[in-house]
């Protein structure tokens, strides 16, 4: 009998006389575990309900924040997200085509659709990491704080800077040097200083420079956290916004503005709305990468003939149901970060 | 080693190329129903502004627009809908019930942080 052991299929593993639920083992276990999964994230976005309605400042609007396309520019409220959940639904419906070429024992079909979704989960991986970048950096004005103490978002375009003029000589640069290079960073870097003073920046070689920048245009702030003299969402355009931006920006004060997000600071609304954005789109991105490995590791299988072996392509049935999870999860990601 | 007292199930009941046909053109339905479905959320969103009158209305409607397209990934693309009722019941039952639960206690515990609020000031 022992030696007959390696040679149980696999419908026997349950040992007892039917399935449970005409059912293999390994499928009702990758579903309790989906279950769990599911239950954690519904936690995570539920926590992000609770705080978002805890938090007393304007929480961020998703059409305001995510407006940005690669190559393009600003002014593209949600098409980039939309691309992204619109990737991910195509390669659920490769991987649910991979799964059906399974049921008829058609090798090459398996592999062709499998291919797809692999190569459908790197196109979102690559969205999420550019999503990432672009929020962390932030855009060219950041988040102002003005005079009477409240914050405000800027919208319009940044005009360019051409070149800082040195006045001051420092430690590196001469009287007159004219800089070109790293401009923006250097403009931001100083400004959250408090380097910045009256058109003038002071450098980290201790010399003082010029700014020659180009006019924005088209500029509006939008209060999100009331002042003494401005309440939530009041909007404040043209000459008026510049010229209280510009008061703040160069009154030669540390921290009057904020780039870009990290878990501390954002641009974008209060504290909690970074930390729950990298964590829920972290671990869901977390669960994306995961996905594709685990998609790498059984089209080997696939390829190999391991399964059309054994007679069945469950393996990519299960595999798959991991994958539409994913999927899944993003579709509520996307509702209630950025949607509502 | 044969045992004759297992009974089959679904893990070798392959379907044949005409069941295949049938099944691909549900999934290529289900496709475009749910791509339909996310550009009417982006155009919403696009373009009603959370301070108009109607956003509750269509804030709730993306809510049942989500709830929507998880239950045609759920039922098809997860095949859940052609699983036994009861497999059914085993997944879904245990999950809705907890998420009820969550959901029930951040409203209750949200009512008492706003009842604070008001009570002792921000």
């Amino acid at each position: 009998m022992a030696g007959h052991v390696a040679e149980l299929d696999s419908k026997t593993l349950w040992g007892g006389k039917e399935s449970p639920f005409s059912t293999s083992y390994g499928k009702l276990m990758m579903w309790f575990f989906l279950v769990s999964d599911a239950l954690t994230f519904t936690g995570l976005l539920i926590a992000y309900g609770f705080t978002r309605h805890d938090v007393q400042d304007a929480w961020p609007i998703g059409e305001e924040t995510f407006n940005s396309m690669p190559f393009l520019g600003h002014g593209y409220p949600l098409l980039y997200v939309a691309l992204m959940t619109f990737i991910l639904i195509v390669s659920s419906v490769t991987m649910v085509l991979a799964v059906e070429a399974g049921h008829r024992m058609d090798r090459k079909g398996v592999i062709k659709w499998m291919i797809a979704t692999i190569i459908g989960g790197f196109f979102f991986l690559g969205s999420q990491a550019w999503e990432w970048s672009h929020f962390i950096h932030g855009s060219e004005f950041g988040k102002i704080e003005l005079a009477d103490g409240s914050q405000a978002i800027v919208k319009g375009h940044f005009g360019e800077i051409n070149n800082f003029k040195v006045t001051i000589a420092g430690s590196e640069h001469k009287k007159g040097d004219v800089i070109k290079e790293d401009l923006l960073h250097t403009f931001h870097h100083a400004a959250v200083l408090g380097h910045i003073e009256n058109g003038m920046i002071k450098l980290h070689d201790g010399s003082v420079a010029k700014i020659n920048k180009q006019h924005d245009h088209d500029m509006v702030l939008i209060v999100k956290k009331a002042g003494k003299n401005h309440v939530l969402n009041a909007r404040i355009e043209g000459k008026q916004a510049e010229k209280m931006y510009y008061e703040s920006l160069y009154s030669g004060t540390a921290n009057k503005v904020v780039y870009g997000a990290d878990l501390k600071d954002n641009e974008y609304g209060p504290q909690q709305y970074g930390q729950f954005f990298f964590f829920i789109t972290g671990f869901h991105g977390f669960h994306v990468f995961s996905g594709v490995i685990i998609n790498i590791i059984i089209l080997l299988g696939v390829v190999a003939g391991t399964y059309h072996k054994r007679g069945h392509y469950e393996m990519v049935e299960k595999t798959g149901l991991y994958w539409h999870f994913v999927d899944l999860v993003w579709v509520f990601v996307f509702t209630f970060f950025y949607l509502i | 080693m044969e045992r004759d007292d297992l009974i089959e199930y679904s893990l070798h009941t392959h379907h044949s190329e005409e069941k295949g046909k049938e099944i691909r053109k549900k999934i290529i339905f289900v496709t475009i129903l749910l791509t339909a479905v996310t550009i009417l959320e982006v155009g919403l969103g696009a373009f009603i502004k959370q301070s108009n009158a109607i956003w509750p209305f269509v804030k709730w409607s993306f809510v049942i627009l989500t709830l929507f397209k998880a239950g045609y990934i759920v039922m098809v693309f997860m095949h859940l809908g052609d699983e036994r009722k009861w497999m059914r019941y085993v997944i879904l039952l245990p999950y809705f019930i907890f998420v009820l639960y969550l959901i029930f206690i951040a409203i209750w515990e949200g009512l008492a942080v706003g009842q604070a609020w008001e009570t002792y000031g921000f």
